[in-house]
């Protein structure tokens, strides 16, 4: 392979981004070193197995990349703002909404969700970390490194452009030559590992942490849809591996899965992809649904309506998540009776969901609202949630779909589950829990900008969509003719996705103003809340969490203790040594084998794959001959802790 | 954690700590996971068994003494893993050891039965790329293979860890769960057995 192969040549904006990435490189390798930063780095964040740490990174990782994701989506736009743009050429177009795809779901809806889960779940069950810290940092960095793997391929070796979906035989080797869809495959391979980890981790937290008194129906309702998304994640994401595994072995050892060739069979590829991918959807929108809960219930005054409702329509949407996938394809040869299986299945999810809907809204009634900016992003998703709902339902109906399918109608359907569900989700999340993260409040001011901005923004992008789709705009091209008579629509929307952007870029501007500016909380108490993170008598716990483990009372534990003024003090008599697990290198180092490993697969090269396989077992082996029982902070420790806050 | 807890004396070592107890309810669930890996693989193996292009049917190479041969080998394995976990139980660390070592070599007999049978099948004229169906069969076949490789490099890696350390309830909870594992494998067996090669003959010989 010459240089000119292995590095992607030819175009301006990549030479850009070149020039962007080795500048940001050396920006942070100088800001490091000549602030003395290194030794920070390594023992505070690169070995940390605190789950608040943890989740900050996944924050971070899942807003860089929004930024990467929404720079492809405005390249979208700009292309298809006006007919036959000469902006981007097909093959260039065909790239970024690949990677679009795939990094807004992959790398980031679900570290941003995951992020928050692993930030607030075991603060609100009474823990003082997950069930396994170690693993927890394991499954943190081998999502980071497959989300970096995944993301070097548009400046080394060309990016992947069948699409998220990479259908077969669009992905094979004779129609995606090149290691681009390689990217994909071990990208996505090694960061599936992180999340099905993650999914044991969490249950096994959630089943087995909680603290004394916190029964099963006492848990908040994050708690509850982080749990039924882990179950989700452990049947589910098994599926993507296998097929990963097997386009793999198509594309790099020859078999024939999903080729044309040897009788394999494309469209199985298909329905493993979907097997996976719907039960995927919910992954990423159960703990929205989480997060709305919390936010409604905490900003109407009130204890969440319907609760037990509210479990059992998320176990519903959790069982029916796997029984929907061929929805995904009516028009690819099902048949009128399998069609119409997955025709009612479809239409039966939308059942629980408005059960949830409608639980949400009676929360409200005669609550007394506070129009905060978590609970203006969940007023938000309700009405544009339900716009996404009403219109997967005509989706679901199979011999309507063939008029809809695969045209814009569907492109503005699914984003507006997953913007105003996901994402509206995500942002309100970050700025419930913010100080819990941070210890002040990002501004309400600025932060009722973001939201005013981005949602009609939004709404400007995506509601022409649906009228380009009915008029027959098919998805995934790249330009169209100016008879066609889709220009004004597009330009809409195209003016509305730079809205979402400047949106963006507001709520950056909001983390930075909110850093220097933001009065700094004084209590853990931020929003006068509910449940048991908002416990905490100091504004970011501890790293212990909490000195001494509440025992739980009933729903909105915290809640209720306030309200009957019976909050307790902590005094130093009661405290007891706390036992608390290391710090460890190994699982960055053992993700640094995968990317290792992931290149080498990638590229063919299977000497520097073997390297990296054998670093990967060799850190597994350090770890299995590793005893160590973790360490004890002292009383004195904890006191001097609890009383400086103070 | 490690502070003092208080047990009932029947409560086995393996138990008798928190991180022992959080294990082995990880491990089963990671279990979960795995059978939903398998029977993606099985349901692939499936759809695929008859797609055969130009090259042999599955059931015209397969022959009966090798499988029997990699059967007994293996399902013994797992009857005196059993007793490993039962002289563990015993706090018996050479019965453990001996058994475990008895396991280990039954295991590294079905892997080079296993081997043979999958070098014949290459000198026949069968390998990943002849089709999908012996595509099918190799992923699915060699995956539970690759599965029981692992498991003898993790065995022997927690009983060096157990010849060193004695049994301990860290030590003791990595045996069992290796076990657990070791017999998961065995029943993965059982299904590739009936619907691979039982269905696999039967359909070619009628």
């Amino acid at each position: 392979m010459k240089w000119d192969e292995f590095f992607v040549t030819g175009d301006p904006m990549i030479y850009g981004a070149d020039v962007s990435i080795v500048l940001t490189m050396v920006g942070i390798l100088f800001y490091l070193t000549k602030y003395k930063k290194w030794k920070w780095l390594w023992d505070e964040w690169l070995t940390t197995v605190d789950h608040k740490k943890l989740g900050i990174m996944y924050i971070v990782s899942a807003v860089l990349m929004l930024f990467r994701g929404g720079v492809d989506a405005l390249l979208m736009r700009t292309q298809l703002a006006v007919p036959e743009a000469k902006f981007l050429d097909s093959q260039h177009y065909n790239e970024i909404f690949t990677t679009h795809g795939t990094i807004m779901i992959i790398f980031m809806a679900m570290p941003f969700l995951i992020g928050l889960i692993n930030v607030v779940v075991p603060l609100q069950i009474g823990a003082r970390d997950v069930a396994y810290p170690y693993l927890n940092a394991v499954s943190f960095w081998t999502f980071f490194i497959g989300a970096m793997l995944f993301n070097i391929s548009f400046v080394i070796g060309g990016s992947p452009s069948a699409g998220w979906t990479s259908y077969m035989p669009l992905a094979s080797n004779e129609l995606s030559p090149g290691p681009g869809q390689n990217y994909y495959l071990l990208g996505l391979q090694i960061a599936g590992i992180g999340t099905l980890l993650t999914g044991i981790n969490f249950l096994v937290t959630i089943l087995k942490m909680r603290a004394p008194g916190m029964t099963l129906f006492r848990m908040p309702m994050f708690t509850w849809s982080s749990l039924v998304t882990m179950v989700i994640i452990i049947f589910a994401f098994p599926i993507l591996t296998v097929a990963l595994a097997l386009m793999t072995f198509d594309r790099l050892f020859g078999s024939h899965f999903f080729t044309l060739q040897g009788a394999g069979m494309d469209m199985l590829w298909a329905n493993l992809f979907w097997l996976w991918g719907h039960p995927e959807v919910y992954i990423v929108i159960l703990p929205a649904f989480g997060m709305f809960s919390e936010i409604i219930s905490t900003f109407s005054r009130k204890t969440l309506f319907g609760y037990k409702a509210m479990i059992w329509s998320m176990l519903l949407i959790a069982g029916y998540s796997f029984l929907v996938w061929v929805h995904h394809f009516f028009t690819m040869g099902s048949g009128a009776l399998v069609n119409s299986v997955f025709s009612i299945t479809t239409m039966a999810i939308g059942i629980p969901t408005g059960v949830k809907i409608f639980n949400w809204l009676f929360t409200m009634y005669r609550g007394k609202i506070q129009f905060t900016t978590p609970m203006l992003w969940s007023l938000g998703f309700i009405v544009n949630f339900v716009i996404g709902g009403v219109t997967g339902v005509m989706l679901a109906m199979a011999a309507a779909d063939y008029q809809y399918h695969n045209t814009y109608f569907l492109v503005s359907h699914f984003h507006y589950v997953l913007i105003a569900g996901t994402v509206f989700a995500c942002f309100a999340g970050l700025i419930y829990w913010y100080p819990k993260m941070f210890g002040y409040k990002l501004n309400e001011r600025i932060g009722k900008w973001v939201f005013w901005i981005f949602t009609i923004g939004f709404n400007v992008c995506f509601f022409p969509q649906y009228f380009l789709g009915l008029d027959g705009m098919p998805r995934r091209v790249y330009t169209y003719s100016e008879e066609s008579g889709w220009g004004p629509l597009n330009m809409v929307s195209t003016i509305g996705g730079f809205m979402m952007g400047i949106a963006f870029l507001v709520l950056v501007y909001n983390m930075y103003y909110s850093f220097r500016f933001a009065k700094r909380e004084t209590t853990g108490d931020a929003w006068d809340g509910r449940t048991l993170e908002w416990s905490t008598p100091t504004a970011m716990p501890p790293f212990y969490n909490f000195a001494k483990i509440p025992e739980v009372t009933g729903l909105d534990h915290f809640w209720r203790q306030k309200q009957a003024g019976k909050v307790e003090k902590l005094t130093a008599n009661e405290l007891k040594p706390i036992h608390m697990p290391s710090n460890s290198g190994v699982p960055f180092i053992m993700a640094s084998f995968f990317f290792v490993a992931g290149f080498g697969m990638v590229f063919d090269w299977m000497w520097m794959a073997i390297i990296g396989l054998v670093g990967v077992f060799g850190t597994l082996i350090y770890r299995s001959f590793e005893y160590d029982d973790g360490y004890y902070v002292s009383v004195e420790e904890i006191i001097e802790t609890e009383k400086i806050s103070k | 954690m490690a502070h003092a807890e208080t047990h009932d004396p029947n409560t086995p070592l393996e138990y008798r700590s928190e991180i022992g107890r959080l294990n082995i309810l990880g491990f089963w669930i990671f279990l979960g996971a795995e059978i939903a890996l398998f029977s993606t693989l099985f349901a692939t193996y499936m759809v695929l068994t008859h797609r055969i292009a130009d090259g042999p049917a599955l059931g015209e190479l397969f022959e009966v003494k090798s499988l029997l041969i990699q059967t007994f080998l293996l399902l013994t394995s797992s009857f005196t893993c059993g007793l490993a976990v039962h002289e563990m139980r015993r706090h018996n660390v050479k019965g453990l050891i001996t058994w475990m070592v008895v396991t280990l070599g039954l295991g590294l007999g079905f892997l080079y039965f296993e081997i043979q049978e999958f070098l014949h099948f290459i000198h026949e004229g069968a390998n990943i790329g002849t089709s999908a169906a012996w595509s099918g069969f190799f992923i699915l076949v060699g995956t539970h293979g690759a599965h029981v490789t692992f498991g003898i490099f993790w065995v022997t890696m927690v009983l060096i860890q157990v010849a060193k350390r004695g049994l301990t309830p860290a030590t003791s909870a990595k045996v069992f769960i290796t076990s657990l594992y070791w017999h998961f494998l065995d029943v993965v067996w059982i299904f590739i057995f009936t619907a691979v090669y039982l269905m696999g003959m039967v359909m070619h010989h009628g």
